[in-house]
């Protein structure tokens, strides 16, 4: 049954989306805005784009941003496909504490996990003279949040498995590992790739983690535009923006259709 | 002389029976899942074992299949002890109910799957596969993906993956139970002329008790992890040894009886409906030496005659409470004082069948037709 969306209900959704979309909205629009500080339309122009690529401060940023993204994302992946699957599939004391506390870096608030990780990096540089705050620091503090994000999706994916697969593959003769590979893992990869876009989805946004635990020289995008716009919204940070946004939506767009189960055609 | 000795052993071995379970016990937790089952298994047998849900037959399946492990007793497959032997390296195949197919291959994959787990050459796996998709009519969805594929077309792969493997025995686990009435009629005929032309063993796990008749040598019907009856369909049938063996295939009138006399083969009890006569020939119940017992027959085997006729041996006076017309037979529900009788007459005469409803008739239990029951 589908019922008709009255009048009312479509004023509600229209306000929502309003409120939800108008900011990012007004980042796009302007960062092809003719004017130089802001201020009203002067004009269409991609000006500002090109510009972005002069600026060698904002490309090494936009490199930092992808090489912190892209090393984090491919270690958390590894660490959490592997957590996803050990939680799913074996029994160990204190699974249910350990499967509990996951959560912790899932819900602690940005802010308690970079302190937590500066003082964590403090004390160790004080004890054994490593982790001199910079993109080694950010990358492992990324890793960090990233783990338990994929180690959920990749368990949940599991979780929805039919055992029988795996004890058929055993049944035609497939030992451990060859049903590991030829059967589970192939049924994983979904879950993989989502949780692995969803991690490098949030590296990319992240500005608290990253600013609490960067160093010298190691300045990403979020950091950058944070400290341009301390000295007023310039142009060229609406087009930075809005380029961010484009990557953001790529990436959540890819969990989605990753996540879509194959339609069923036979009947 | 090795030579002779593994030749005479291999004799040996192909003349062992194809499964034999010993003692099996299998708990889970406080539960007794199987509580020391044994039965046998012939070479090229079509074995159901048969129960309502949570008997523990597919916990034995599971079990020769290497899927579980018992806690104790012995599994042997063509004679070879397989406790020590993972599921991975039995010569068994499982059609599983779920059917199990690995949604990321191709219809020609999955069946392939086992022949290339056990590096077959590629040449022999791609002759075998489609040798036996053509088999089993499947050769046309050799590309899709089990997604695209319809209920019994499923079934067909997951028999298919399992028989190219030539499988000492092909363990099936409810293989028609997610499939509509007509489509599994039409699946069990297949599956049975199959099994004829392989000549594999099957053991087949069903709670369907006309899908077990129809399709077996010999049932195992199992009960709360023990097997209560072992035997082919007609000895099932025809003397059940207790209630639930006999209610669980098919209906039976039940009748409290006290024995009276004893003559040779024949007992003469005492019931709700007066003395009748009890043909002890072939009956090997221990219940038959007590004084007391309860007495089964089949509905069919009641018959029914116009009231006119005298009272005799075995003979007595009902009432019609209930019928229920079906073309070929009629069901009566038959009352003789506290008594309720099933009768089912084959409609064998043209025009009417002489019973109405509220009429009295005389029911004659023929001596050989009444069945001692354990319990």
């Amino acid at each position: 049954m589908r019922r008709r969306i009255s009048a009312p209900m479509w004023l509600v959704a229209a306000l929502l989306y309003v409120f939800m979309y108008a900011p990012i909205a007004v980042v796009v629009v302007y960062s092809f805005n003719a004017a130089k500080h802001g201020g009203p339309w002067a004009g269409f122009t991609t000006e500002w784009y090109a510009r972005l690529l002069d600026d060698e401060l904002k490309k090494q940023a936009a490199l930092n941003t992808f090489i912190l993204a892209g090393v984090s994302t491919a270690v958390a992946t590894v660490i959490g496909t592997m957590l996803g699957y050990g939680l799913s599939r074996y029994w160990f004391p204190g699974k249910r504490l350990f499967s509990w506390l996951m959560y912790i870096p899932v819900v602690i608030p940005d802010i308690v996990m970079a302190v937590a990780m500066l003082m964590f990096f403090g004390l160790v540089r004080e004890w054994i003279g490593l982790f001199e705050l910079g993109m080694t620091t950010m990358i492992i503090a990324h890793i960090t949040f990233q783990i338990p994000f994929v180690a959920i999706v990749v368990r949940a994916r599991l979780i929805g498995l039919d055992p029988s697969l795996e004890e058929a593959a055993h049944d035609l003769g497939a030992n451990s590992w060859q049903t590991f590979w030829q059967v589970t893992f192939p049924q994983m990869v979904p879950g993989i790739l989502a949780g692995a876009m969803l991690a490098f989805t949030l590296s990319l946004d992240d500005f608290v983690v990253s600013f609490f635990t960067t160093g010298p020289g190691a300045t990403t995008l979020p950091i950058l535009i944070y400290a341009s716009v301390k000295r007023g919204v310039t142009p060229d940070i609406n087009a930075l923006s809005a380029l961010i946004v484009a990557a953001s939506v790529v990436g959540t767009l890819g969990v989605t259709l990753l996540q879509r189960q194959p339609h069923k055609i036979g009947g | 002389m090795a030579s002779v000795t593994t030749e005479s052993e291999r004799r040996n071995l192909s003349r062992a029976p194809a499964v034999e379970v010993e003692n099996v016990v299998r708990r889970f937790g406080d539960v007794e899942a199987l509580a020391r089952v044994s039965l046998t298994v012939r070479q090229g047998e079509f074995f159901s074992l048969l129960g309502p849900s949570g008997c523990g037959k597919t916990t034995l399946l599971r079990i020769i299949g290497g899927l579980d492990v018992a806690d104790e007793g012995t599994v042997r497959i063509g004679g070879v002890d397989m406790r020590a032997i993972p599921a991975h390296k039995r010569p068994v195949n499982t059609v599983f109910q779920s059917y199990a197919l690995f949604p990321h291959l191709t219809v020609r994959d999955n069946v392939a799957f086992g022949l290339r787990m056990k590096r077959v050459a590629p040449v022999e796996i791609a002759r075998r596969v489609a040798a036996v998709m053509e088999m089993v009519e499947i050769a046309e969805l050799a590309d899709r993906k089990p997604a695209q594929l319809s209920g019994g077309q499923k079934q067909r792969v997951a028999l298919a993956r399992a028989i190219v493997n030539e499988p000492q025995v092909l363990l099936l686990d409810e293989p028609l139970g997610a499939l509509d009435l007509k489509l599994r009629k039409q699946l069990q005929v297949e599956l049975l002329s199959l099994q004829r032309r392989l000549g594999i063993t099957f053991i087949y796990v069903t709670h369907d008790q006309e899908e077990a008749l129809v399709m077996s040598d010999r049932i195992a019907v199992m009960r709360a992890g023990r097997i209560e009856q072992m035997g082919d369909a007609e000895a099932l049938y025809e003397r059940p040894r207790n209630r639930f063996v006999g209610q669980f295939l098919g209906s039976v009138n039940l009748i409290d009886a006290t024995v009276k006399r004893r003559e040779g083969d024949d007992l003469w009890v005492e019931t709700e409906v007066g003395t009748l006569r009890v043909s002890a020939n072939g009956q090997t119940s221990p219940a038959a030496q007590q004084s007391k017992f309860t007495l089964a027959i089949r509905p069919e085997k009641v018959s029914m005659f116009p009231a006119t006729e005298g009272v005799g041996e075995n003979r007595f006076r009902v009432r019609v409470e209930e019928l229920i017309y079906i073309g070929s037979e009629t069901h009566y529900l038959l009352r003789a004082g506290s008594l309720t009788l099933r009768a089912e007459v084959m409609n064998v005469r043209v025009g009417s069948q002489g019973f109405d409803l509220g009429q009295e008739a005389m029911v004659y239990l023929p001596p050989g037709g009444l069945i001692i029951l354990d319990d």
